[in-house]
């Protein structure tokens, strides 16, 4: 039985001149058939379906859908066409910071939110010091909302979306919450939530972390699906090599070269890197004043580029 | 299985409404005992000032003047008070609609309440100016409980329906505010109804809120309780605008969030 279920899904915004205007001028139009509205499809025929403990990448550029869909996915929309369904409770990590109540102190906004994100009271008092522990606001509890810096908010947001044992995850780019530090302590504990087995779904633009989290990978562009996939690599690797050359796959064999030019260029790449590390290296040694330099140079030179040391310089090493 | 469940669910909405009722009266009132105050005071000076303007004209030949008027002011403040808020409640909690997937009725309702129990304060003055006024308490005077139902039921109802409108068109609050007004006039708050032939006093009940307004003065002022077919007028008033609600919010409740 898979937990999540999308089979066609397709969903429809309407744009132009509907939003934001008056009834008054929303007649005159009507009267004067100035009145235009057009639809948008943010996702066409997407379809895939997942089985409890699979992680899927979702991965595409800048307005491919992905968002959209995770809303559909949670609820928030619901598709023009096609269905979703999904077993078990779901905890969206949706950019979070937002809708929260500036007014009221750091401990009612966590109930407020809490009660949002569909935790019950009993849970709350049980958690809420842990959660205040983990976004480390010990000393801010009772400080009004709007009296925090904004990394302190995401990180309220963050502590409070994360401590649930949900059936579904669904995490959109939120692993950038807060500075370095909290940054790994937030991956650490996705990295724990994942591995309790639960299903997730994961929108990033980092694809090392989509190769990282992922056994399976779905690829959208401009709204079309262009891969589902288990062979998170192959696709990743296309990814990246379409990020460079924007000429999107046709087929299962373009997917393949695109993966294959990715592999070669990558490879070139770390050619030019060693070969330019290593002629910065001799340069040291053969300009270089301080002995200890040169030598550390040398070493690394024979550990990484054996080929590039010569006699001369071996000999010359020896006299020292 | 499925009833463990709407237990469950119930039992979260009911934790949500109860966080949601605490924030709009953090926001209203903002931890301040004056915000309170205030919210009395405020009907009782809209009181005083119409009571001195209104006397001279038609308070002369009423009963009662001063609780004839309050009895309008009341129910009327209470409508204008509480289906402005509803009418706001969406489109103020919009950054929460396009991010989590919570009930969006919940956030009319809890407005709602805060705008009752405003209204539960200013009642208690109100009963006091009764005392003051000599007016013959009894047990007839239980008979209020329901239009303060029907009156709070309405409320939601319209609420539920400008709430909806706003997103869709966002003038309505403007639009709105002229139609209050008109309203206003048209309650027969200040003046009576005595000039005009039965014929068209009878057309004033179409009014829901006049209806409401006459109920309250048939008891406090009259003493006696309304006839039957006038409280299936009230009820009927109150359960059609709450069902138009319910059927517009089952309707756009997946469309709001593309207007937000």
């Amino acid at each position: 039985m898979a937990v999540i279920e999308c089979k066609n899904v397709s969903i429809r915004y309407i744009t132009g001149d509907f939003k934001s205007i008056g009834l008054k001028e929303y007649f005159v139009r009507k009267m004067t058939g100035n009145y235009h509205v057009e639809e948008f499809w943010a996702d066409r025929n997407i379809t895939f379906s997942l089985d409890k403990g699979d992680m899927l990448g979702i991965i595409g550029s800048n307005g491919a859908g992905k968002s959209t869909l995770l809303k559909a996915i949670t609820g928030i929309m619901r598709p023009a066409e096609g269905s979703v369904h999904t077993e078990g409770s779901i905890a969206a990590l949706l950019e979070l910071a937002s809708g929260f109540d500036n007014e009221m102190t750091v401990r009612e906004n966590t109930y407020l939110r809490g009660a949002m994100l569909g935790y019950t009271k009993d849970f709350l008092d049980e958690k809420y010091n842990e959660i205040i522990e983990f976004a480390e606001l010990e000393e801010f509890q009772d400080y009004l909302f709007k009296q925090l810096s904004s990394g302190m908010k995401s990180r309220l947001a963050f502590a409070i979306a994360c401590l649930v044992d949900p059936d579904i995850l669904i995490l959109d780019e939120v692993l950038s919450v807060g500075d370095g530090a909290f940054q790994r302590k937030s991956g650490d504990k996705m990295k724990e939530i994942l591995a309790g087995g639960i299903t997730g779904m994961f929108v990033s633009h980092s694809v090392p972390a989509v190769r990282d989290v992922c056994n399976k990978i779905l690829w959208i562009d401009h709204g079309k699906q262009i891969a589902f996939s288990d062979d998170v690599e192959l696709y990743c690797d296309a990814y990246e090599e379409f990020l460079y050359t924007k000429k999107l796959p046709k087929n299962e064999e373009d997917v393949h070269k695109l993966a294959v030019a990715y592999q070669e260029r990558m490879k070139a790449l770390r050619e030019e890197n060693q070969e330019k590390e290593a002629r910065k290296l001799e340069t040291i040694i053969e300009n270089g004043d301080k002995p200890s330099a040169v030598k550390t140079a040398i070493r690394i030179l024979r550990k990484n580029h054996p080929e590039a040391l010569n006699e001369e310089i071996i000999a010359e090493e020896k006299l020292d | 299985m499925k009833y463990n469940r709407t237990i469950e669910n119930l039992k979260k909405n009911t934790f949500l409404f109860q966080q949601l009722v605490n924030r709009d009266f953090m926001q209203k009132y903002k931890r301040t005992v004056l915000g309170m105050f205030w919210s009395v005071l405020n009907p009782l000076l809209t009181l005083l000032v119409m009571r001195v303007i209104f006397t001279d004209f038609f308070g002369r030949n009423t009963a009662h003047y001063t609780i004839y008027l309050f009895s309008g002011n009341i129910v009327m403040s209470f409508f204008r008070e509480a289906t402005n808020n509803g009418m706001t409640s969406l489109m103020n909690n919009s950054g929460i609609i396009q991010k989590i997937n919570v009930p969006k009725y919940l956030f009319l309702f809890s407005r709602n309440v805060s705008s009752f129990v405003n209204f539960l304060l200013t009642l208690g003055v109100y009963f006091i100016f009764c005392i003051l006024d000599g007016i013959t308490f009894g047990p007839h005077m239980f008979a209020l409980v329901f239009p303060v139902i029907c009156l709070t039921v309405l409320n939601i109802g319209v609420g539920m329906i400008l709430s909806a409108w706003y997103i869709f068109f966002r003038d309505t609050q403007y639009l709105y505010g002229v139609f209050l007004t008109l309203l206003n006039y048209l309650s027969v708050i200040f003046y009576t109804l005595d000039r005009y032939t039965p014929e068209v006093q009878r057309r004033f009940l179409f009014n829901p809120i006049y209806c409401i307004i006459k109920y309250f003065r048939t008891v406090v002022i009259d003493g006696t309780i309304p006839s039957l077919p006038f409280h299936f007028l009230c009820a009927g008033y109150a359960l059609f605008f709450f069902v138009v609600g319910c059927i517009m919010y089952k309707k756009y409740n997946h469309k709001f969030v593309y207007y937000l």
